[in-house]
């Protein structure tokens, strides 16, 4: 009988590859996170949301003044020496609101968007992990809150309070919760029926264990996209309504400074369309970094 | 004839008595585990053996009391295991039960194992959860079981993640997960079902080590024919969710009483075998497992059995126990031994 193979023929292409190194293998956060920094886009939000949130938290430091004096001559073009950005109807200056206001922006978003995950995530694990009457009452609940008009609600909710940075925030998580929790559902139905989980149960874990020990770091990824996307949506909450009006109005916040220019929209362009552009601009460099983390977290749109 | 009992005076470690698991579904009530009785001795190996969706895998997981419910509920029955009825133990003692003094390793490694973590930690695990160990010293044991499993390198594997490792490596990890609290007994619901020939047999070889080792129980369940031989001391065969024969591996083997059991020894070819040389045709059994909702009154077998009597159809036939402790649930028993008496 022959041999399968001739050595002739097997011996140049069996031979070994001489540096073969061992194969190294990353931690799952770590390769994320390099996928994350290949991103442009992604680069571009980290560094325009990084400069925002350094600009709110040391600008005031650096120059300290009150954004609701009135230091110049009310509508002052912007571009001048005194007001860079001009000023207001009062001769309030808009860079110093725009310095101030990022701060009570970028908190408000924070702290709802914070607020508004743990209720989802508290909610949604709950319900897809007991399954059943759980589930059915807690969905119920979710739905009740996703049904009521977003904004509505959350006007309701701050003119029931008086407007502080605090009642604002939890109006805004209040409102923004329910996708969370309807995608932690989802995550938690899928995981809970892995092997893993069996697995986990057959060793003797409690059910607690098992839902925030194994399941909720396996639903993780998309976890992380939905909580960035929702620091994005509570910003541009605040300043919805803050444009209402039912903001903190001792509270200098760039919703603020569009809704009470709004009347000089056509007069001064500017101490509208400057705070404009810079949630703009955040909520576009908080959605970047979204996408940039979906893109990292999530296996199957990574490229190879 | 009676009922099968064990025969021997000393108390098992495990007794399974008339064991009921249904499932609710659409059409009603669903039996799917219909009175077993069964028991394990401490050391031993037990082997369960039959066909898909005979109920092997739900005998396994209604011991721990892990059956998906609802649908799924234990209607009857008591398993008792060092005299204790684990189907009426409260959920926090079950939590102790598992993994600690029953723990169970399932057929695919590759998911069975939490991707996020590294194996010394779903090691160390059970170890933290049962035997209060920091993770220091469930780090250290996780090492010394990564070891005992046979894992090369097992200080570096220790903080590995289960993507990093082949099946058959995945697979001694369960294993390690399994013992490291040296349980009383251990459930392999077809451990190498998922894994290449050469690695079942490697797994095989660990389980009886581990188990001359550590003296733990061993309930396999498998469809290896080949692997009750190798593995087992005693044997027990189910179909449609009853036992049909149970008994020591030689007896069970050499002496089938079930024509299923036979069947199923026939399946299996003999490598370099039959007495003269010549090669036998494969043989197969007829037919498939009938779909619990048709089973009807009389033996589920019946349809499928060269040996099939009229009467077989009108009343399912019990677990009869012949000498040597050999037991089977087939009417032609009853000719046999009525012959034999008469």
């Amino acid at each position: 009988m022959n041999k399968p193979a001739s050595p002739s023929l097997s011996a140049p292409v069996a031979k070994p590859r001489a540096a073969e190194k061992p194969i190294k293998v990353e931690h799952p956060t770590v390769e994320a996170l390099r996928m994350f920094m290949r991103n442009p886009s992604a680069i571009i939000g980290s560094v325009l949301l990084g400069l925002i949130v350094l600009i709110s938290i040391f600008g005031p430091m650096v120059y300290p003044a009150d954004p609701f004096e009135i230091r110049w001559a009310p509508m002052t073009e912007p571009f001048t020496p005194d007001a860079w950005l001009g000023t207001d109807y009062l001769g309030r200056d808009v860079l110093i609101g725009l310095i101030y206001g990022g701060r009570a922006t970028l908190l408000v978003g924070a702290v709802a968007a914070l607020l508004s995950v743990v209720i989802g995530i508290s909610i949604g694990a709950f319900a897809g992990y007991y399954g059943g009457r759980v589930d059915a009452v807690l969905m119920r609940i979710t739905e009740f809150f996703q049904v009521l008009p977003a904004l509505l609600f959350a006007m309701v909710v701050v003119s029931l309070f008086s407007p502080t940075l605090v009642t604002v925030t939890i109006a805004i998580g209040i409102v923004i919760w329910p996708s969370t929790a309807r995608l932690t559902r989802g995550e938690f139905m899928k995981v809970r029926g892995l092997d893993f989980v069996r697995a986990e149960r057959a060793i003797g874990a409690r059910n607690a264990r098992i839902m925030w020990r194994v399941i909720l770091p396996n639903a993780f990824p998309p976890l992380v996209v939905s909580a960035t996307l929702a620091v994005g949506s509570a910003i541009l909450f605040e300043a919805g309504l803050s444009f209402l009006g039912l903001g903190d109005p001792n509270q200098m916040s760039w919703g603020l400074m569009i809704g009470s220019s709004r009347s000089y929209l056509l007069s001064s362009w500017w101490a509208v369309t400057f705070p404009g552009a810079a949630i703009f601009i955040t909520v576009l460099a908080v959605s970047l970094i979204g996408d940039g983390l979906n893109d990292a977290l999530n296996p199957k749109l990574r490229e190879r | 004839m009676a009922q099968s009992k064990p025969s021997s005076g000393d108390q098992p470690l495990l007794q399974v008595e008339d064991l009921r698991v249904e499932f609710r579904t659409r059409r009603g009530a669903a039996t799917v585990l219909n009175g077993v009785d069964f028991h394990i001795r401490g050391g031993e190996t037990l082997c369960v053996v039959g066909e898909s969706g005979c109920g092997k895998s739900m005998t396994a997981l209604a011991l721990l009391r892990l059956i998906p419910s609802p649908p799924g509920r234990i209607s009857n029955g008591r398993v008792l295991f060092q005299g204790e009825d684990l189907l009426q133990a409260s959920e926090a003692r079950m939590r102790a039960v598992r993994g600690n003094r029953i723990s169970m390793i399932f057929q695919e490694p590759m998911t069975s194992l939490n991707p996020v973590f590294t194996v010394g930690n779903q090691i160390g695990e059970s170890l933290r959860l049962h035997a209060g160990l920091d993770a220091a010293q469930a780090r250290t044991r996780s090492i010394e079981m990564l070891r005992q499993v046979g894992i090369p390198a097992p200080e570096q594997r220790v903080d590995e993640y289960p993507h990093q490792m082949s099946g058959g490596m995945r697979q001694r990890v369960m294993i390690a997960m399994a013992l490291a609290c040296r349980p009383d007994i251990l459930i392999a619901d077809e451990p190498t079902t998922a894994l290449d020939v050469t690695v079942q047999a490697q797994i095989f070889d660990l389980l009886r080590d581990l188990q001359r080792e550590n003296g733990t129980a061993v309930m396999l369940i498998t469809h290896d024919m080949g692997a009750v031989a190798e593995m087992a001391d005693r044997v027990m065969v189910m179909y449609a969710g009853r036992v049909i024969e149970q008994g020591t591996t030689e007896e069970v083997l050499g002496k089938p009483l079930h024509p299923y059991t036979q069947g199923l020894i026939d399946c299996l070819p003999e490598l370099g075998s039959s007495q003269l040389g010549q090669r036998d045709d494969l043989v197969e059994i007829p037919g498939v497992v009938p779909s619990i909702w048709s089973l009807g009154t009389g033996c589920a077998f019946r349809e499928r059995c060269k040996s099939a009597m009229p009467h077989c159809a009108d009343k399912v036939p019990p677990l009869m126990l012949t000498e040597g402790g050999h037991a089977a649930a087939c009417w032609l028993l009853v000719e046999t031994t009525q012959e034999a008496t008469v």
